[in-house]
């Protein structure tokens, strides 16, 4: 190292000063991997390996499905252990690839003969394919500068940018932990193929592409960021052979790639999203096809020919389009898509899109949480894609719009955002170093500045020795930059230590006397219900828990995070939202045998259903608008309470009774206080008739209820507790009218 | 075309097969054309020239695309007629056709002397066609980048995974 940082040293000796680069490069690109690694595994260290939140603990699920049973068998799973009544066809409906990825890598761990659990890869799946995207991003960004050290600002900034970070710590067993770096790589190979114009890049590309579809949703943006590059390119008049030959390749191939996987199906064909990326197909071809006739005729001849051949292709296009459209061949935009143009949407037409909180408009404090001095440098980069436009410039551009667009209507697309940022961030700091630094060998070591401060500070102590302009300015801009990559890396460890390592699993907290307190309600709950129902009992509970208790209780469940039946999920809420005379018959309908909710007023935990009550309000509203109204939850004030003064409705859902019944025993007369919502509650606890409270786990998060049987004397289960109570209330008896299960 | 090879070695001649095209021919021919001519006589000239200047190699590139369009048209009538049943099949076959059709001319892309020029303005496109008819294979890897064998290469490379897409997806 010492030898080849020296510039003069390498400036002497050639090619041995050259491949000794090399090494210094693979070396460094080795360091960020095993920092993009470590920097991951805070939860591990904190908590324990485990799977993280939601969606990962179906992935979990699937994953151990896929090792028990086989490739076929998964591909054709048909779970009838979701969505109870109906079942969902979960090997037609799921993005394979991340199972199938740490399924071959279990059965190659097994072959090479290291027993490996399940478990420990999919919890390490993420942190892997990070440093396998600090590499990919290093061949990206070399692809788009000459400086050597712009590749390693870019792996190591990739490498521990929070915005990434928070898809892909260890245990967010998640589509992203994949997709991310199949997005950069397929980026990388689509460059190298409009450089290049050799359909073996533009093959791989697409072979990528398939592997990305086959790994997330996500690849949408894909399929129409390659598109608009292409067709940016043509309008700019730089329409080749090369963007021909990649572009015909890479849709030819990665169509039909994307095609394999059943949940695609034939949508790349159907729906509008991917409409552009078969328009530029045609487009191209026509292009091509006018290129090669003009090299047969002199201008004139053939701008005639070129204005009739386009009078006629765009009105052949442009009927056949409205042919397709009413005739209803191509099918229409799909609901998340229009939530993106329009960010009211979704508020509007789509209540359970709009629930989802990563679907929500992005704050602007968190570009710069994620991104921290990378957001300021991002402008400056695009300016210099500008000045140096390229092909592949180009496309850097046209990603920067679009994903900071993107970015800024959904906090979950701030992840696609990210790896541009760093390219555009690294391109403006290697400038920057290169020219304060006079370069040559030097900036192969800024690479590691992230990395290492302290080889940095030498490095800044010895840069006057190469200096060739002023020793004063040189000094102060590198010791800033410096400066700059200290405070990132500072930001950066901090916000993945504090924001992004929590399993939400598992929670965790301070003691009074610092000291921590572990809160593991979940799983306790969920093993109370693998070890005390039998194994068929179904829970309801709201859709959030459904993956969750699915992976880990092992019981079949009404709604889950897939949320494929709208109306499924509003049955669950309105039975949630409604009296009990009217829940029962759906509980009994649904075969429900314990009901689930989520309570934190005992440990001031926010995300709890009283506070999500209000989805499950609208969500069946949109569905039983006159049975269910969300006015009624609301004060005459508009204000949402769950106290003395909350409404008839609110106190008599089942869920209101659910949370807080028996809540008011654990305090004196009088001083029941609700810790999120911060009230008084009222001194009696509600009465609950129909369901039994089965487990309350230790800090009151989970409350767990039985679903009465029907009553054995044919009362109505109201009158029944009545009765165990000891009071007849002959009058109130007579005024509900004769005892029938109440259906809709 | 192994007869061609042989004859095409000479790379500075003419090639003998296309009969005379030297740059000259090329680049007047279209001036005997008046400048606002109907469009089918441009289309016809257009087609002439194309008959006298492409060397044959590349002539059988351009009839398996001509059979590719054919094949697919064919497909495309049959599901349009027939209506799409097995749909899976009928995309497969379709896309097979397109696919090959785009593949291979890429690879006419590559390998025609023309094709591997790179850049949008092709002012010189057709005399550097006419100059290198049939071109010597070391002026085709240093102008387009990709050899001749390298495209070739590349171009079975490409077929081989669009044709493993296809029978995976033919159902």
């Amino acid at each position: 190292m010492a030898e080849s940082t020296s510039p003069v040293d390498a400036l002497l000796k050639g090619s041995s000063g050259r491949s000794a680069r090399g090494l210094l490069r693979i070396i460094i690109l080795v360091t960020i991997a095993a920092a993009a690694v470590s920097s991951r595994l805070f939860s591990v260290i904190r908590f324990e390996s485990i799977i993280h939140e939601f969606d990962p603990w179906f992935n979990f699920r699937a994953t151990k499905y896929l090792i028990q049973n086989g490739f076929y068998d998964f591909w054709d799973w048909f779970d009838d252990r979701t969505w109870h009544p109906l079942g969902r066809v979960t090997g037609g409906t799921l993005y394979p690839g991340l199972m199938v990825t740490s399924g071959v890598i279990y059965h190659i761990l097994r072959f090479l003969t290291i027993p490996v659990d399940i478990r420990n890869i999919c919890v390490l799946l993420a942190p892997a394919f990070s440093g396998l995207t600090a590499f990919a991003m290093y061949l990206l960004t070399n692809e788009m500068s000459s400086s050597p050290s712009a590749g390693l600002l870019a792996a190591a900034f990739m490498a521990i940018t929070p915005g990434y970070i928070s898809r892909s710590v260890a245990g967010s067993y998640d589509n992203e932990a994949i997709a991310i770096f199949l997005l950069v790589f397929t980026f990388f190979l689509w460059i190298k193929a409009v450089k290049n114009g050799s359909i073996m890049w533009g093959a791989l590309a697409a072979l990528f592409y398939g592997y990305m579809v086959s790994a997330w949703g996500g690849y949408v943006f894909i399929t129409n960021l390659i598109p608009l590059h292409v067709f940016v390119l043509i309008c700019m008049g730089r329409y080749s052979s090369r963007v021909y030959i990649s572009y015909t390749t890479w849709y030819a191939l990665g169509t039909l790639a994307s095609m394999q996987i059943p949940f695609v199906g034939f949508l790349p064909i159907r729906n509008s999203d991917h409409m552009s990326a078969l328009g530029i197909f045609g487009l191209i071809q026509l292009v091509a096809f006018a290129d090669f006739v003009r090299g047969f005729l002199p201008g004139k001849q053939f701008q005639r020919l070129l204005t009739a051949s386009i009078i006629l292709t765009s009105g052949l296009a442009f009927v056949g389009l409205i042919v397709l459209t009413m005739s209803g061949v191509i099918a229409p935009w799909s609901g998340r898509f229009y939530s993106l143009w329009d960010t009211g949407y979704a508020k509007i037409h789509i209540p359970i899109i709009a629930s989802v909180s990563e679907h929500q408009p992005t704050a602007w404090p968190s570009f710069f949480f994620d991104l921290n001095f990378l957001i300021w440098l991002f402008p400056a980069g695009v300016y210099m894609c500008f000045r140096d436009l390229k092909d592949e410039h180009v496309f850097v551009i046209i990603y920067s719009v679009l994903a900071s667009y993107f970015a800024g209507v959904m906090v979950r697309l701030m992840l696609t955002l990210t790896p541009i940022v760093c390219v555009a961030a690294a391109l403006v700091l290697s400038y920057i170093l290169d020219t304060y630094l006079k370069t040559s060998p030097g900036p192969i070591n800024r690479g590691r500045s992230s990395e290492d401060p302290s080889s940095e500070a030498l490095r800044s102590a010895r840069t006057p020795e190469v200096g060739i302009s002023s020793y004063f300015s040189k000094a102060v801009t590198t010791s800033a930059t410096i400066v700059y990559l200290l405070l990132f890396v500072a930001h950066c460890t901090w916000v993945t230590s504090n924001a992004y390592s929590s399993p939400s699993v598992v929670l965790a907290s301070r003691m009074p006397d610092g000291s921590q307190f572990i809160i593991d309600d979940y799983r306790e709950a969920y093993y109370w219900l693998r070890q005390n129902t039998p194994a068929n009992a179904k829970i309801m509970s709201w859709w959030d828990y459904g993956y969750q208790i699915g992976g880990m209780a092992d019981r079949p469940t009404l709604v889950d995070n897939n949320t494929w039946n709208n109306t499924h999920i509003a049955t669950v809420g309105k039975a949630m939202s409604s009296r009990e005379e009217v829940s029962y018959p759906i509980l009994r309908q649904h075969d429900v045998d314990y009901v689930l909710v989520v309570f934190g007023g005992l440990l001031g935990y926010s995300g709890d259903d009283i506070n999500k009550f209000l989805w499950m309000v609208r969500i069946a509203e949109g569905i039983w608008p006159d049975q269910v109204k969300e006015r009624d939850f609301f004060t005459s004030r508009g204000e949402y309470r769950v106290d003395d003064q909350a409404t008839p409705a609110m106190r008599n859902s089942l869920m209101y009774k659910m949370s807080y019944h028996n809540f008011n025993k654990l305090f004196p007369m009088g001083q029941a206080t609700d810790r999120v919502r911060g009230t008084k509650l009222p001194s009696e606890s509600p009465q609950l008739s129909t369901l039994d409270e089965a487990f309350t786990s230790e800090n009151w998060i989970i409350r767990i209820y039985k679903v009465k049987d029907l009553d054995n004397l044919g009362r109505d289960h109201s009158n029944a507790v009545a009765f165990d109570h000891g009071n007849k209330r002959k009058k109130t008896t007579k005024k509900k009218g004769p005892r029938v299960l109440r259906s809709e | 075309m192994p007869t061609k090879r042989p004859s095409a070695t000479p790379s500075s001649a003419p090639s003998p097969s296309p009969s005379t095209t030297p740059p000259t021919t090329l680049l007047s021919g279209p001036k005997t054309l008046s400048a606002n001519a109907s469009v089918s006589d441009i289309a016809c000239n257009v087609w002439n020239q194309y008959l006298t200047t492409t060397p044959q190699r590349t002539m059988l590139l351009d009839a398996f695309m001509a059979f590719l369009v054919l094949v697919g048209g064919v497909q495309f009538a049959y599901c349009v007629v027939a209506g799409n049943y097995p749909f899976n099949a009928f995309l497969s076959g379709f896309c097979a056709a397109v696919g090959q059709f785009v593949l291979t001319a890429s690879l006419r892309m590559q390998t025609s002397p023309s094709g591997s020029g790179e850049g949008e303005g092709n002012k010189s496109f057709s005399a550097a066609k006419a100059g290198k008819v049939v071109g010597d294979r070391s002026e085709g890897v240093k102008d387009g980048g990709v050899s001749h064998e390298r495209a070739f290469a590349d171009y079975i490379f490409g077929s081989l995974i669009l044709h493993f897409f296809c029978i995976n997806f033919i159902n």
